[in-house]
Order: C-alpha cells, then sequence, then structure tokens
C-alpha cells in the first residue's frame, strides 16, 4: 500500500498547495517540502525494512481498476525503480528549495504542478501495468507543459509548444503500440490484460514484434532524447525556470531511459537485439553531435542543455549493449547526470537571477566576487566532462567498458565523446568565472541556503564518485533480472573470459570479429 | 396509355437537373439561383417518381410529396432571407454578398 | 607499513580538503603551514616505507594495501588499493621530496598572492593525486590519479585566472592531454575485456601468459597505452602544450610540469613494461619518438627567449631522453634520470623562478643579465643545475643519469647508431641552450635591477636541490666506473636490466665523445652569448629562429588541421540543423493554411461549382470502376 500513498501524498500535496497558495506564498512551499519529504522518509523507512535482493520485486500492489479491459492498479517496485524513485524524491525537494526566492506569481499553482509531475514521475517509475504507465507518463506532461508556459523565459511560449507536441505525440504513438501489444497478446493467450508481467514473454513475428517496438521506443526516444528527435529538449531546458529545468534534466529524461531498461527490451528481447547496432549509433551520434552544439552555444542553460543530449546518448549507448557492465553503467549515469546537470541547471538559475542574462560573453571572471559559487560550478563542469572520483565517471567507465564489450567500433567512437566534454565543460568555467570581469557587477555570492543546496549535491557527486557500491547493489538484481532471459545475453557477444584459455590468439580474433560485428 | 421508356424520362430528367445546375453556376442573381435550385429539385423529384412507377410502389410518389414540402420550406426561408439580403445590401448579386469568408484573405 | 602506504597519499588529499572547504579562514600562515606540512608529513611517511621496504629486500618486493571496494559491476571489480613496490617507491620519494622543498619555497613565494590557500590547495590536491597514481595497485586506479593530475595541473595553469591567454593555455594542457587519456582508457578496456581485471600485477602475469611477442592485441594495446603516456609527458605529436602551460607560477612548473607530473608517461610505461616488451614495435616507436622529441625539443629550446619556455622545451628534451631509454629497453636508466632531472628541473624552474620574480615578472632573457653580481646564491643554485642538465662530466648527477641513456641507446640489443647519433646531438643541444640561458642572463652588464632578495625559505630549498643535483647522481656509476649499483639493484626488483649487445667499441669511448661535446657546447654558448654577441645576432633574429621559437610549427600545423575545422563547424551550425526539421514542418502547416484558406473566397458559385466538380468525379470513378 505504501506505493500507491507515496504518490497519493503528493497528489494530496499539489491539491493542498493549490488551495493554500491563496493564503500567502509560504504555505505552499512549506506544504511541498513537506509532502515529498514525507515520501522520501516513508520510502526510506519501508524499503530499508523489506529485505530480498534475489531480483524479485520489492514491493507489489496490485489492485483493480477498470477489470472488464484487464486494467489494474499494479504498482511494483525493485532495486531499480527504488533508485529512481529516491532519485526523484530528492531533486524533488531541492527543486521546491531552489524555487523558494524565484518563483513569486501564482505560487500555489506553481507547486501544484510540480508536485504534480513529481507525482506522474513516481508513477512511471512504479506502474507495472501498462495502462497505469500511459496515464502516469501524461500526467507528466500538461503541468510541465504549464510550468514551462507560464514561468519561462523570454521565448517560453513557442518552447512549451514545442515540448508539448513532441512529447505527446510521441507518447501516442507508445499508447497505440501498448493497444497492439495487448491486442496481440489476447489473440494468442484469450486474456486481455495491460500488466506487464503477463505481458513479458510473449511470442510474436519478427516484423510484428519490431514494429511494436518502435512505437515504444518513439516515446522513449524522444524522451530521452536521441539526436533527430531533440530538439524540444534545448528549448524547453533553456526557457524552464530553474526547477522546470532540473525537473526536465534530471529526471523527466531518466524515464525514456527507465522506459527503456523496464518495457523495450524485456518486452521485445528479439527485436531489441536487432534494433541494437542502430540504437547504439544512435548513441555515438547523439554523445558526439551534442557535444559540438554544446560547445557552440553562448546560452549557458542552452549549453547545458546540449549537454544532456550528448550525456544521455550514453545512457542509449548502453542500453543497448545488454550486458551487465553497461547496465550498471546507465543506472549510474542516470543518477550522475542527474545530479551534475541538475547542480549546472541550478547554478545558471542562480547567476540569472544575480545578473539576469544567460549569455555567457556578457558572464566571465566571476570568481573573484563568487568563489563559493566559482568552485561548484567548477567540480559540476568537471563532473560533466567525466573526471575520476566522481560520480559521472563511474557511469561512464561502466557504459563504455559494456559497450565495448558489446561493439569496439562504438565504444571506441563513443570514446571521443570524452574528449569533447573536457572542451565544452572547460568552456563553462573559462567563460564563467575566469578572464576578465565584462561588467562591474556587484553580485552576492551564494547565500545559505543555496550553499546547502549545492553542498549536498557536491557531497552526493563525490559520495558516489568514490563509493557507487550502495547504487550498484541496489540496481544490480533488477539489471541481472532484466537481461538473464535477453537473447543477446543467451547467443553471447564475444566474451573473451570463457574462451580466454584457448591460446594467445583466440582473443585477438575476438577482437576482429568484434570490429566486423558492425 | 402512352408508354415512354424509362430511359427517355431518366434522360428528361437528367437534362432538367443540368438545366437547374447550369443556372446555379452561371446566374449572378439569387432569384434565378433560386429558382435553378427549384429545378433541380424538381428534377430528383422527378427521378423518384420514374423509379416509383417503374417498380410499381407508391414509395417514389411518397418521397416526391417529401420534396415538395422541403421545397416549399426551403422556398420560404430562402424568400426571406433573399429580401433581408435585398434590404441589407440593395443588391441580389451573389458575388457582392461575400462577408461570410474569412477576413483575413 | 600498510597504514603508512595508505596515509602517503590521503594526507595531502586531507591537507586539500581543509584547504579547500575552510581555506578562506586560514591566514596566510596557517594555510602555508598545512599545505607544506601534508606533504612534509608524507615525506617522512615516505621515507619509513623506504626504510621498511629495504629492510624486508629480497624477501618482499612489494606491499599492497586496500582501503575499499571502488567499483564493482557484473565481472568488473576495482579497489582503492595502493601497493608499494621500488618503481613506486622511487616516484613517492621523488615526488614527497621534491614538492615538500617546492612547497616550502611557495610560502614565500606566493606571498603576495591574493589566491594562497587556493594554490596550497591545488598543489596538495596534485600530491595527492600523483601518489595515488604511482600507488595505485590496478590499473583504474592509476587513471584515477592520472586524471587527478591532469585537473590539477589545469587548474594551476591557469591560476592567474584574470588573463584569458592563461586560461586558454590551461585548458589546451587539459585537453591535449585528454586526448591522449582516451587512447590510454580504450587500452585498458582492451586489457580488462581481454583478462578481466584491472590489478596491475595479475595484468602483467596474464598478458606475459597469453600474448605471444608481437601479437597484434598486444601491440594495439601498447600503442594505446603509449599515445596516453606521449599526452602526459609531453612528446611527439602532442607536446605543444607544455611550452604554454608556463603561465602558471613558477613553482607549479617546477612541481608539476618538470619533476612528476609530466613523468608520469614514463612510469606508465615502466609500470606496463611487461606489456611492451611484447610489442617490439611499439617499443622502437617510443626509441623513436624520444630521439625526435629530443631533437626538435633541443632546437626549439634554442629558439625562446622566455626563460621559462626555455626550461619547458629543455623539459620535453629530457623526457625525450627518458623515453629513449624506456624503448631501448634501459628501464632503470629511465627512471635513474627521471629522478635526477627531478632535481635539477625543479631547481632551474625554483632558481628561474626567483629571477622572475624579483625582476617583476620579467620572462625575457635578453632584457636580464648580469645576475651573478646581484643574486650570487641564485647563481651558484643555477650554475648547479644547468650543469647537471648539461651533464658536465663527472662532477654532476646529470652526467651519471644522462650517460648511460648514450650508452645504451647504442649498445643495447635493440639501439642503433642513428639514435645514439640522435642522443648525442641532443647532449650538444642540450649544452648550448643552457649555456646561453647561463650566460645571457647571469653574465654580462646588470639590465633590471632586482626589487628585493629572496629570503631563507626560498633560497634553502634552492640549495638542497642544488646539493642533489650534483651528488645524486654518485649511487649509481657507470660500468666503466666499476662496480656501484645503488639504484639499478634497487629498481631491478621491479624492472628487468637492459641487454646489451657485443658491439665492439668500449663504453668510455663514448664517455670520452659525450664529455667532449659537452664543453664544445659551453664554449660555443661561451662565444656566441658572451665574447662576441654579434655572432649570435643574425640567428637571434633570423628566419630558422622564428621558426625554432613556434615549436617547429606544431601549433599552427594543429590549428589548421584540426582546430579552425573543428571551431567552422560549431560556428556553422550552432542553431541546429535537426532544428530546420522543426522549422519547416511549422511553415509546412502555414503554408497548408493559407493555400487551404484560398478556396473559402465566399463565392457561392465557386462552392457550388466545387461541389459538382467533386460529384462528378465520384460518380465517373463509380462508374469507371
Amino acid at each position: 500500500m505504501i506505493l500507491a500513498y507515496l504518490i497519493l501524498i503528493l497528489l494530496a500535496g499539489s491539491l493542498l498547495a493549490l488551495l493554500t497558495g491563496r493564503k500567502g506564498n509560504l504555505w505552499p512551499r512549506v506544504i511541498s517540502v513537506a509532502a515529498v519529504s514525507l515520501d522520501l522518509v516513508l520510502l526510506i523507512i519501508f524499503s530499508s525494512s523489506v529485505s530480498g535482493t534475489d531480483g524479485k520485486w520489492l514491493m507489489d500492489l496490485q489492485l483493480e481498476w477498470i477489470p472488464r479491459f484487464g486494467i489494474s492498479l499494479h504498482l511494483a517496485l525493485d532495486g531499480l525503480s527504488l533508485v529512481m524513485v529516491l532519485l526523484t524524491l530528492f531533486l524533488g525537494i531541492i527543486s521546491v528549495v531552489i524555487s523558494w526566492k524565484e518563483i513569486n506569481s501564482r505560487v500555489g499553482f506553481f507547486h501544484f504542478n510540480l508536485l504534480l509531475i513529481l507525482a506522474g514521475i513516481i508513477g512511471v517509475f512504479l506502474s507495472l501495468d501498462l495502462f497505469l504507465f500511459y496515464f502516469f507518463w501524461e500526467m507528466m506532461l500538461v503541468p510541465m507543459y504549464f510550468m514551462i508556459g507560464i514561468w519561462g523565459h523570454e521565448n517560453r511560449t513557442a518552447a512549451s509548444y514545442k515540448f508539448f507536441l513532441y512529447t505527446q505525440a510521441s507518447g501516442l504513438l507508445m499508447f497505440i503500440a501498448i493497444l497492439a501489444l495487448v491486442f496481440v497478446h489476447e489473440s494468442t493467450s484469450g486474456t486481455l490484460t495491460f500488466d506487464y508481467v503477463q505481458l513479458l514473454g510473449l511470442e510474436m513475428p519478427a516484423a510484428k514484434e519490431l514494429l511494436i517496438m518502435s512505437g515504444f521506443l518513439a516515446a522513449f526516444l524522444v524522451k530521452l532524447p536521441v539526436v533527430p528527435l531533440h530538439n524540444w529538449l534545448p528549448d524547453a531546458h533553456s526557457q524552464a525556470p530553474t526547477a522546470g529545468s532540473v525537473i526536465l534534466a534530471a529526471l523527466l529524461l531518466k524515464t525514456g531511459a527507465y522506459g527503456l531498461i523496464r518495457f523495450v527490451v524485456p518486452l521485445f528481447p528479439s527485436a531489441s537485439a536487432a534494433f541494437a547496432p542502430v540504437g547504439m549509433g544512435l548513441g555515438v551520434i547523439g554523445i558526439l553531435y551534442g557535444a559540438k552544439l554544446a560547445f557552440a552555444q553562448t546560452d549557458l542553460k542552452r549549453l547545458v542543455a546540449y549537454t544532456s543530449v550528448s550525456h544521455m546518448g550514453f545512457v542509449i549507448l548502453g542500453v543497448f549493449a545488454f550486458n551487465v557492465i553497461a547496465y550498471q553503467g546507465v543506472v549510474m549515469q542516470m543518477i550522475a547526470h542527474a545530479i551534475s546537470t541538475g547542480a549546472l541547471f541550478i547554478l545558471a538559475g542562480q547567476l540569472y537571477e544575480r545578473i539576469h542574462t544567460r549569455d555567457m560573453d556578457q558572464m566571465g571572471g566571476l570568481w573573484e566576487k563568487t568563489p563559493v559559487m566559482g568552485a561548484i560550478g567548477m567540480i559540476f563542469s568537471l563532473a560533466s566532462l567525466g573526471l575520476p572520483g566522481l560520480a559521472n565517471f563511474v557511469a561512464e567507465l561502466l557504459t563504455l567498458l559494456g559497450t565495448f564489450k558489446a561493439s569496439v567500433l562504438m565504444a571506441s567512437l563513443a570514446c571521443l565523446g570524452l574528449v569533447a566534454a573536457t572542451i565544452y565543460s572547460l568552456r563553462i568555467v573559462q567563460k564563467v568565472f575566469f578572464g576578465k570581469m565584462n561588467h562591474e557587477w556587484e553580485i552576492a555570492d551564494l547565500n545559505l541556503r543555496e550553499k546547502i543546496v549545492s553542498a549536498v549535491l557536491v557531497v552526493l557527486v563525490v559520495a558516489l564518485g568514490l563509493f557507487p557500491r550502495p547504487v550498484l547493489n541496489l540496481a544490480g538484481p533488477a539489471i541481472i533480472k532484466t537481461l538473464d532471459s535477453h537473447p543477446a545475453q543467451l547467443t553471447g557477444l564475444p566474451d573473451s573470459g570463457k574462451s580466454a584459455g584457448n591460446g594467445k590468439t583466440a582473443s585477438f580474433n575476438q577482437l576482429s570479429g568484434m570490429f566486423k560485428k558492425h | 396509355m402512352l408508354t415512354v421508356p424509362i430511359e427517355t424520362m431518366l434522360i428528361f430528367a437528367g437534362l432538367l437537373f443540368l438545366i437547374g445546375l447550369v443556372g446555379l453556376l452561371t446566374r449572378r442573381n439569387l432569384i434565378f439561383m433560386l429558382m435553378s435550385i427549384e429545378i433541380m429539385f424538381n428534377s430528383a423529384g422527378l427521378v423518384f417518381i420514374i423509379a416509383g412507377r417503374h417498380w410499381k410502389q407508391a414509395d417514389g410518389q411518397v418521397m416526391f410529396i417529401f420534396i415538395l414540402a422541403v421545397a416549399a420550406v426551403e422556398v420560404a426561408i430562402g424568400l426571406a432571407l433573399l429580401l433581408q439580403v435585398y434590404h441589407h445590401y440593395k443588391t441580389l448579386d451573389a458575388d457582392s454578398v461575400g462577408k461570410l469568408k474569412d477576413n483575413n484573405q | 607499513m600498510e597504514t603508512c602506504i595508505a596515509l602517503i597519499p590521503l594526507i595531502p588529499l586531507l591537507g586539500f580538503l581543509i584547504l579547500a572547504v575552510a581555506g578562506g579562514k586560514f591566514d596566510r600562515k596557517t594555510a602555508g603551514y598545512i599545505g607544506a606540512g601534508s606533504v612534509g608529513i608524507s615525506l617522512v611517511l615516505a621515507l619509513i616505507a623506504g626504510a621498511l621496504f629495504l629492510r624486508s629486500l629480497p624477501g618482499v618486493s612489494s606491499y599492497s594495501v586496500s582501503l575499499w571496494e571502488w567499483i564493482s559491476a557484473g565481472e568488473l571489480r576495482a579497489d582503492m588499493s595502493f601497493s608499494l613496490d621500488s618503481l613506486s617507491l622511487v616516484f613517492c620519494i621523488v615526488i614527497t621530496f621534491v614538492g615538500f622543498l617546492i612547497h616550502v619555497y611557495s610560502i614565500e613565494f606566493m606571498s603576495g598572492d591574493e589566491g594562497f590557500s587556493r594554490f596550497f590547495a591545488y598543489m596538495n590536491l596534485f600530491v595527492g593525486s600523483m601518489l595515488i597514481l604511482v600507488l595505485a595497485d590496478n590499473i583504474l586506479l592509476l587513471y584515477f590519479g592520472w586524471e587527478g593530475v591532469g585537473l590539477c595541473s589545469y587548474l594551476l595553469i591557469g591560476f592567474w585566472y584574470k588573463e584569458p591567454e592563461n586560461g586558454y593555455a590551461a585548458r589546451k594542457a587539459f585537453i591535449v592531454t585528454r586526448i591522449g587519456d582516451t587512447a590510454m582508457i580504450i587500452g585498458i578496456f582492451i586489457l580488462f575485456v581481454n583478462f578481466r581485471t584491472f590489478h596491475l600485477d595479475e595484468l602483467m602475469l596474464q598478458v606475459n601468459d597469453k600474448w605471444s611477442v608481437g601479437s597484434p592485441l598486444a601491440v594495439i594495446t601498447a600503442a594505446l597505452l603509449l599515445f596516453g603516456a606521449l599526452g602526459k609527458s609531453a612528446q611527439l605529436p602532442l607536446q605543444t602544450w607544455l611550452p604554454d602551460a608556463m603561465a602558471g607560477p613558477s613553482p607549479v612548473s617546477a612541481l608539476i610540469h618538470a619533476a612528476t607530473m609530466v613523468t608520469a608517461g614514463v612510469y606508465l610505461i615502466a609500470r606496463c613494461h611487461v606489456l611492451f616488451n611484447l610489442a617490439p614495435v611499439v617499443m622502437t616507436a617510443i626509441a623513436i619518438i624520444g630521439a625526435l622529441t629530443l631533437l626538435i625539443a633541443g632546437f626549439s629550446a634554442l629558439g625562446q627567449h622566455d626563460l621559462k619556455r626555455i626550461l619547458a622545451y629543455s623539459t620535453i628534451s629530457q623526457i625525450g631522453y627518458m623515453f629513449l631509454a624506456l624503448g631501448v629497453g634501459a628501464w632503470s636508466a629511465a627512471i635513474f634520470h627521471f629522478m635526477i632531472h627531478a632535481f635539477f628541473k625543479a631547481l632551474l624552474f625554483l632558481a628561474g623562478g626567483v629571477v622572475i620574480l624579483v625582476l617583476k615578472e620579467e620572462h625575457d632573457i635578453f632584457r636580464m643579465g648580469g645576475m651573478k653580481k646581484e643574486m650570487p646564491l641564485i647563481f651558484f643554485t643555477f650554475l648547479a643545475g644547468s650543469a647537471s642538465l648539461s651533464a658536465l662530466p663527472l662532477v654532476t648527477a646529470g652526467f651519471y643519469s644522462k650517460d648511460p641513456i648514450l650508452w645504451y641507446s647504442f649498445s643495447s640489443v635493440t639501439g642503433n647508431f642513428w639514435l645514439w647519433i640522435a642522443a648525442f646531438t641532443g647532449a650538444f643541444l642540450t649544452t648550448l641552450y643552457t649555456f646561453r640561458l647561463v650566460f645571457v642572463v647571469f653574465f654580462g652588464e646588470t639590465k633590471l635591477k632586482p626589487s628585493f632578495q629572496p629570503g631563507k625559505l626560498m633560497t634553502v630549498p634552492l640549495a638542497i636541490l642544488a646539493f642533489f643535483s650534483i651528488v645524486a647522481g654518485f649511487i649509481e656509476l657507470p660500468e666503466s666506473f666499476g662496480r656501484f649499483h645503488l639504484f639499478s639493484s634497487l629498481a631491478e626488483n621491479t624492472l628487468p636490466a637492459v641487454t646489451v649487445r657485443e658491439t665492439g667499441y668500449p663504453e668510455t669511448l663514448f664517455q670520452l665523445l659525450s664529455a667532449l661535446i659537452v664543453f664544445a657546447g659551453i664554449y660555443l654558448a661561451y662565444l656566441a652569448y658572451y665574447k662576441k654577441p654579434s655572432m649570435s645576432e643574425s640567428f637571434e633574429h633570423g628566419r630558422i629562429h622564428r621558426f625554432f621559437e613556434s615549436g617547429f610549427g606544431f601549433d599552427r600545423l594543429y590549428d589548421v588541421l584540426l582546430v579552425n575545422p573543428l571551431v567552422w563547424l560549431s560556428a556553422i551550425n550552432r542553431n541546429d540543423i535537426f532544428d530546420w526539421l522543426n522549422i519547416g514542418l511549422a511553415r509546412l502547416t502555414v503554408l497548408g493554411n493559407r493555400l487551404f484558406s484560398l478556396t473559402q473566397n465566399g463565392k457561392l458559385r465557386w462552392y457550388v461549382m466545387s461541389f459538382t466538380i467533386g460529384i462528378v468525379l465520384i460518380l465517373t470513378y463509380m462508374i469507371l470502376r
């Protein structure tokens, strides 16, 4: 029941925030923090009480909803979703705290939207019923649309339309695919059900499987995003208010990655294996193209937005490598990227509050005035370029290594992304904090509230860089379960360990074999 | 009783319809357009009667009575509208009464 | 012992943490004490560990300590664990010793700077990362330290962040080395995919076991690791970042860009010598790259006017010698030269730093002069360093470390005459540019008066380093001088000994030749830059000089080949061509709107006409179907 409460508390909180918004601006803020914190505490208490890391669901809740169509309220939690939900709640608190001073109009409605988005995201991470999943998937959209459209920057209307159209259209494709999947299942087994567990292991012709999968892919790849479908992201990210950017980059994108791991790979094992070369290719293109565009931007938030495109390339690369190392890397990447990019957006927001521009050509030399902010910016730029000791390094290392096992060529190309990341990340620090001051700004360094937020994020990114094990251990069983029955795992990509003893030449044949494979 | 082949009758009805249609297309005066529509109505009614006679069923005549009723109503409303249009624009030219079209074009 | 090893890198990191978090709250004195003190403690610990290590020889040849499990996923496992063997011991002691002296020196050198505690925080982070690099017992942790020192190098080159050029130099350093690092990480991937471990010793065992000499995989892996080493050690073709890196404060140049970090590549190759031995092609490449680099950098040093840039090119050139030694399999000679080089090059940078500081940031050597009279102590220490750098026979440590390299470049089984010629010419160049510097800066008439005299905190480290630059060589004597091999017998606990072929020439002959060339170089420098300055006049303003000054035009080349196209590409696609998909879609919609609203013209007869046409079309279709 706790799983349902998680969502209900947020929904109740959002209504309360809307109602109390008229009484004063403080109420919605306090209610939001309280609701999200309550969720977090509940989740921590209950998740620590359930043991069972054997890959089964840690918690499972199934209630009837529309039995005639086989639709139920099926929520479940395993290590992977636990990690994601914890991340969501954590960043939810951060988002409320950072908008404390930034949002001053229609505060009640803002927090209503914010909590609604969080509820939707958590719902996405927990649903095991495809209809319910789609419901939550759409539930994230509308409040996000409002958030960008009402509290965004100068070009918000276009950005919000773009965001909405892209995600809505791709979401509908997914809905069609869900229906198709359900009907195919009905025609083979005779039962109409939207339940994920029952739909697993459905056999169907390859062409049909590919077609249905592409509907799911459409939604997830747009959300992630992969390169030709990424255009909504820079606009939405740069125009949204800080909290919106943080939620978009840190959480909304992750729903796409989560969807790939949770739905696409297990539901369509052979189709996803067939799609793997294309998927990896898209990942590499995303990494390099995103990095190249990030380098060209002068708008700080836009730059960070393009770095997201680049970093999410690693996610799709890892997802289609189909091995445990890569998947651990993907999970780490989701968390590391959430923290580091979130922090960079927060930084951009703090700068905007002080100097009212996002144009990096106007900035420069700010270290002198704001050394703390500079140090924070430096740390997260370094995280973004994948410096060892920070969480992103663990993520990128695992992803690349896992990919390397699957495809040498793709991994090697993706490694170029590390150089590219260095170029754009250092450019942020240089343009914003180093060099000469362009304007004689008298700006204040971070205040206590901002310092606490930043410090928490810094501690987290360093801690996960040095001790990534809690996350890896939590997500591990779920990943192994996902990959267990996957054909790419069974037919075996070149796996040197098994034949390492075959002699000295064997390993080279494998390497050259890997080159030929793609 | 004089028997006219059904083809001849249908051709006659078709010609009647065409006369109405051409009138509708070529005339700009709304009264003539209304009259052309009447002609087309009647040609359609004629087809019903022909068909009713051909199949030896009364349905055709019934339909024609319906059509007559509809035509009467239509003429009444049409003429009323015509009067209003004339009152408003001082003309019955259909092309100059184009206020309903999109303004931005 | 184990605690000792673990604490060696952790204490400077602790110092960094303290300074980074609370640096602003300390006064300068405390910050300096914390910064230098943490490295000092590390030095003491390293010495203790060294003593214990030597006592346990030859029984135990390495110690390791594991702190915690860092990453584990699937079959992958990497720990935070350190191990100490004779190779890492040498590096550890040199790093902490030179590092400590430079920290002490910096207390005075940086005393007027506003970012004082920031400076020491970075320096401590550097020492910590460098120690992690050399103590790492798995290659992933080595990479951790490797990137860490790269970061510190970046931070410290750009330490005076207000000048955009410094920021540019810093980023250049980071990006160029990162290119090498990327190759290196791919090499690490290959090793892991084949052997499923990151542990260095285990890897080397398995490499030796499973890969044959010259097997393609071994060659590819070795080449990739080599590329990483080239980047970090500023060797051809990734050498361009080091001269620009001189934008940082002088102690930084001394510690990072001369004594320690840039030799990380040497360490990496020595550490993976088993792998490199399996790839003879790569070994040859290393030797050739080293030889070429030492020549090109030597010539470039001749063309510089900036004191620190001369020393920077000299560093590149000396590391070229180390690479040459590695390439011919003279492992311990390379490491020995690393150690001696660390002493004299740190000394030269620190002494040069004093000169620059007292002349109020004057870098051009031709605006200096007569410093011998003004600052005799600095002169003598600088002279000691210069003599050691030029390998003045018998009396300097440089001779004992460089001479074996010259000899082995010829006499090793993989050495040959041409390598020796390159090294020999390099020795002449070294002497020439070194004494050009000495004569121009310290002799002649005084052009600028020093604004103050350096205090004890700067001079004492100089004196200590000068002492070591002279005497440290005596622990390892050439074969021809008798059997006294303290250093190589230590190093050979970890590294294989060099295999010498029968050349038919005595080593003494070569020593004599190199002694002669050194004196020839000094004499030429004396003539051209002191006695008859007119001799060098035409050179210093000629075209060749400009070519040398630009470092053989590598920067221009890379700009034209790589940087400009990339920047151009970014500039033309700033607004993302894929956005045209959206813009196109939107335009298409608007166009459709216009087109269809044309039909809504309000003309009744048009509508009727279109009905009619429609009906006719439908009827035609139905009839003809």
